[in-house]
């Protein structure tokens, strides 16, 4: 958490939005731990990682709704996923994570 | 979702228990409770909320991770203070191991009585600097096992005192600078002030890692590694 807080404050203070990724559950081998946390700016800003880089990307693209509608999204990764192929877990894990809009 | 409270906390060097519901209509809805039963925020439900207090003020706190409460799936993510680094002697070797631990997840305080070491030019990026007399410091701020001291001056006069108020408060790790020589010299003076030869075992001397090195950043880096061994249950790994 407190890897991202100094993006966080500068992204917030510029008056963008904020969407906050947490990785939740793992199973198997995941490269970051629970509680593990990204963030995204509407100017597309990243800081912190929800896993060793193969599903940030993905994370991302469902931040932007998120952004946008202000709902949470809990969203699951792993090799079983239909997703596998474009998202690509290489470490062979599973990895849920949650991701919510800062809203004060 | 509580974002600013729990931001506060964590600057403020606060534990923090966040209930985060993980499953439902409701996904998303947070409850933040602190150890002294302070709480913010709901899980939109009442005894979820009653449930969920009890587990964050019981004296053990509830480990991160996905659990069930009251039938309903709920995140609990525990918030922990940053461990503290006390670094006595605003050396070389300080500049850089300052560096190197805050990026480690540290919260570095550097203390020195020498005022020319002691500067804000020399360390703008420490969480704190203290002009002090290191034992008095140290014997005046709280100390437990969640602190780490490391021992850099080179000056017996000013390492020794502090190392003792470090060692009998009981502190998470304690390493101190100097030759095999210069830890037998500073062992003997321990003793001869009284102190019991367990708690000197404790002192890790040579202190860091082996990694070779003995240019000021390689030393710091030996040392940010042995306190990552450390914080990790790992005390024994690459010691010479």
């Amino acid at each position: 958490m407190l890897d991202i807080l100094s993006d966080v404050d500068r992204w917030r203070a510029d008056g963008q939005r904020v969407a906050v990724a947490t990785v939740i559950r793992t199973v198997g081998s995941s490269p970051r731990p629970l509680g593990s946390k990204m963030a995204v700016s509407d100017d597309g800003g990243i800081a912190g990682s929800v896993s060793g880089g193969c599903i940030e990307g993905a994370v991302v693209e469902e931040a932007r709704s998120v952004l946008e509608d202000g709902r949470p999204k809990r969203l699951s990764y792993g090799i079983s996923d239909e997703l596998a192929w474009s998202v690509g877990l290489t470490c062979g894990g599973e990895v849920e994570v949650l991701v919510e809009r800062i809203d004060g | 979702m509580g974002f600013d409270s729990l931001r506060r906390s964590l600057l403020a060097g606060e534990r923090v228990v966040a209930f985060t519901r993980a499953e439902g209509g409701e996904l998303g809805a947070r409850l933040l409770v602190w150890p002294d039963g302070r709480s913010e925020g709901t899980l939109r439900a009442a005894e979820l909320d009653r449930t969920a207090l009890g587990l964050a003020t019981a004296d053990d706190l509830p480990a991160t991770g996905l659990r069930e409460i009251e039938g309903v799936e709920v995140f609990v993510e525990t918030f922990e203070p940053l461990p503290r680094l006390f670094i006595v002697g605003a050396v070389h070797v300080a500049i850089h191991l300052v560096h190197f631990a805050r990026r480690l997840g540290f919260r570095t305080v550097v203390v020195d009585a020498r005022s020319a070491f002691a500067t804000a030019e020399r360390f703008p990026h420490a969480d704190e600097l203290v002009v002090e007399w290191p034992a008095d410091y140290l014997a005046r701020v709280p100390l437990h096992a969640n602190t780490y001291c490391v021992f850099l001056t080179h000056d017996e006069k000013l390492d020794n005192p502090a190392l003792q108020v470090a060692l009998e408060a009981g502190v998470r790790y304690v390493g101190a600078l100097g030759s095999s020589r210069t830890h037998g010299k500073r062992v003997a003076a321990l003793l001869e002030s009284g102190l019991g030869q367990e708690l000197i075992d404790r002192i890790h001397a040579p202190v860091g890692l082996d990694l070779g090195g003995r240019r000021p950043e390689e030393i710091a880096m030996a040392v940010a590694a042995e306190l990552v061994a450390v914080r990790n249950g790992r005390q024994a790994a690459g010691k010479r």
